[in-house]
């Protein structure tokens, strides 16, 4: 007899104020933003034991110094920032066979499907040096713009190869692209030529 | 009919309210999960540059910041307009970050060392001379992958 009594509905009428509250806490103590940048792998330190550096053959190398005025010079030559995404794609392509432009070794990717693909990877190495003077802002726009070389040619490849943008590929493809157009960026050691 | 009509004088009834904390706790849940924590108070001024060909970092935790730029306003007074680097909550020298690098290393799991990320929030002012020293810090602490921080725009030539 007494279990038939009826429970008394609890008020949820609070409930929205708490809702609220909590709601306010996180968009107080939040942020939104998400982080982008350009990634680079540094060059580990070597080792006291271990040789200098493997000589990179000069034809292989396009040694980019950006300078304390911000001007940039390519192979010792000042070039403008919009021609530098160009020049940087016809020197890892190397389309005409230049002698003077990087050689490219025959390289055999193995692809997701258990395939292998033989690609002539190019040996060329992009080396960047900047001034203690030179801006940030500079130095981030060139960075920028090798990033850009680097990314379409990768889009080149991946169209031609499997018929698609890069970033749209599996992860595997994406791999295998990655494999045939290394991001060869080196930041050399920084050099001090403005004195400051 | 006359029940009806006694009804009908109290004017429009009022709208119930019983599925406003559903919809408040799904706006709670979204803020929650799209959200990270506000996690330290930045002391310099991080205007960032402008790059088209940015990527975002995936996971946060294995994200440490380095902060570059002049002092905030508040702060000028005391420590001048030179650019300072900034580590969790404080400036520090140069000499800190293997330390910090150290501690922030520390803090993840064996597995996930390698894949730690350092993030360069470097001012758009600054100039490489600070930047490049933070950077062979950064190689003497084997920290290795780094990021430089920029915002993504549509088109930086011809600013």
């Amino acid at each position: 007899m007494e279990n038939k009594r009826e429970v008394k509905e609890i008020n949820a009428s609070s409930m929205a104020d708490i809702a609220f509250l909590l709601l306010i806490f996180f968009l107080v103590a939040t942020t939104m933003n998400v982080d982008t940048g350009i990634t680079r792998m540094l060059p580990a330190i070597p080792l006291e034991e271990q040789p200098e550096d493997v000589k990179v053959r000069e034809r292989n190398l396009m040694s980019i110094l950006v300078t304390q005025h911000d001007m940039i010079a390519m192979d010792r030559q000042a070039v403008d920032i919009s021609q530098l995404k160009d020049r940087v794609k016809e020197f890892v392509l190397n389309p005409r066979g230049d002698v003077n432009m990087p050689e490219s070794k025959d390289t055999e990717i193995v692809l997701p499907d258990g395939s292998i693909w033989i690609y002539p990877v190019s040996e060329g190495v992009v080396s960047l040096l900047s001034d203690r003077g030179t801006s940030y802002n500079m130095y981030i726009a060139v960075q920028n713009e090798l990033t850009r070389a680097f990314n379409e040619i990768r889009n080149e490849v991946a169209r031609e190869k499997f018929g698609n943008d890069f970033m749209k590929l599996d992860e595997g493809e994406r791999e295998a692209v990655t494999k045939a157009v290394p991001a060869k960026i080196s930041e050399a050691e920084p050099k001090n030529t403005g004195g400051n | 009919m006359a029940v009806m009509k006694k009804k009908r004088k109290g004017g429009i009834p009022p709208i119930s309210t019983a599925s406003l904390p559903d919809v408040i706790f799904m706006i709670l849940f979204f803020f929650m999960i799209s959200t990270t924590m506000r996690d330290q108070e930045i002391m310099v001024k991080t205007h960032l540059p402008d790059a088209t060909e940015v990527s975002k970092l995936e996971k946060k935790q294995l994200v440490s910041y380095i902060y570059i730029g002049q002092p905030v306003d508040s702060q000028q007074a005391q420590y001048g307009t030179a650019a300072r680097i900034q580590l969790n909550d404080s400036y520090q020298t140069l000499e800190d970050i293997l330390n910090f690098i150290a501690s922030e290393r520390d803090k993840l799991s064996e597995a996930d060392r390698m894949a730690m990320t350092v993030m360069l929030k470097a001012d758009r002012n600054t100039r490489m001379g600070i930047v490049d020293d933070t950077k062979q810090e950064l190689r003497k602490a084997n920290a290795l992958k780094i990021s430089y921080a920029a915002n993504k725009t549509m088109s930086i030539i011809g600013q």
